[in-house]
């Protein structure tokens, strides 16, 4: 039996007491749950068919992915997030748990989820996973986001991949359908940003972090706003245009797509005095029940043929 | 150091012994459902070809 002479006083031992949900909440669930909901609509919406227990794999090799970037993501935002009102309370900044144990807990899971998915689904929906994770922490987290005002719209590429995976989970390639797929999350991230950055610009402020509104200022953010709700709006009707969703779809994107651009437009036209920003908040709200609504419109009509088949059987 | 002399250890306080134990026991959920989803995956996978062998 061996001793170490030379103790490390009792004081500088550091034991955890984070519980589960404190490793749970280093997953970002909330936006692991976004991710969860567009990579089960390309999963579905694809053609072809999948084995329902890999189909759940699949999603949950998604999930597991995304929540390991997000664990890298708090790893290494640790020092703003402590700042920023939003994320002050997350598992690092509030002490429960220490970075290394979140760098050590993104790695794994990364690791664990793409070889995973690659050994039971196929290494190409794998390879789209690794680029994902790869993409949201190191160009978006390490690279982007305390460099350019442009860092939510190249970054946004990363939230708009997990259809693009669900699809190519079953496929195993990509198409023009999931590039639509892509393109509609990608374009709307940043109105959706932007709404969020306007109304906590003096969060982003503080934690040096150059958002749209603080770099261009107000009125160039609500211009790009417009903008980009003016290609968001046809863009999330094209999986119509295109054949692979029905009329009543396309009459609900488009409805749907005229709001997003009513409110945009109500955040143009907002006051530079008006400092509670309500149609900013409006905008934020909106822009997530946009895109839930057109995805939970594909699933349904991916769905439904799936459900009469299972009745006519019963 | 003799062998009989008693080592100074640290004793954890109540709310480290308590989330020690929840994280033993989340880890022994996720190590379990991880067995299963393997075990299961690899019926879904490779159970055809397998009886198909066997049979």
């Amino acid at each position: 039996m061996s001793v170490i002479e030379d103790h490390t006083p009792y004081e500088e031992v550091r034991i955890s007491s984070a519980m589960p949900g404190d490793y749970f909440a280093l997953l970002k669930p909330r936006v692991m749950s976004l991710v969860v909901f567009t990579a089960l609509v390309g999963l579905l919406v694809a053609p072809g068919s999948i084995d329902p227990v890999l189909g759940a794999v699949s999603i949950l090799c998604i999930a597991i992915g995304a929540g390991a970037s997000g664990a890298l993501n708090m790893w290494y935002d640790a020092d703003i997030d402590a700042i920023m009102s939003r994320t002050a309370s997350r598992p690092i900044p509030s002490g429960k748990i220490t970075r290394q144990e979140a760098l050590g807990f993104g790695l794994f899971l990364s690791a664990f989820s793409v070889i995973t998915f690659g050994l039971a689904i196929n290494w190409f929906a794998a390879f789209l996973l690794a680029f994902t994770i790869f993409y949201y922490a190191v160009v978006y987290s390490m690279w982007l986001k305390r460099a350019t005002p442009q860092n939510i719209v190249i970054g946004g590429a990363a939230g708009a991949f997990p259809p693009m995976i669900g699809w190519a989970a079953v496929t195993g390639s990509v198409s023009l359908e999931s590039v639509v797929l892509f393109a509609i999350i990608f374009i709307w991230t940043p109105p959706h940003f932007w709404a969020l950055a306007l109304f906590k610009a003096e969060d982003y402020k503080r934690a040096a972090i150059p958002m749209m509104p603080n770099v261009a200022g107000e009125a160039s953010t609500k211009k790009q706003i417009l903008a980009y709700s003016l290609v968001v709006a046809p863009l999330g009707v094209s999986p119509w245009m295109l054949g692979f969703a029905s009329i009543a779809y396309g009459v609900i994107a488009a409805a749907f797509g005229v709001a997003f651009v009513w409110f945009a437009y109500r955040v143009f036209k907002m006051d530079e005095a008006d400092r509670k920003m309500l149609p900013a908040k409006k905008l934020f709200g909106f822009s997530i029940l946009y895109l839930f609504v057109l995805y939970a419109s594909l699933m349904v009509e991916a769905l439904l043929p799936k459900v009469t088949a299972l009745l006519g059987m019963v | 150091m003799s062998m009989s002399e008693e080592l100074e250890t640290i004793t954890l306080t109540e709310e480290q012994a308590k989330s020690r134990r929840s994280r033993n026991i989340a880890i022994g959920l996720v190590c379990g459902g991880l067995v299963v989803l393997f075990y299961v995956m690899t019926w879904v996978k490779f159970g055809e070809a397998m009886l198909a062998k066997t049979g």
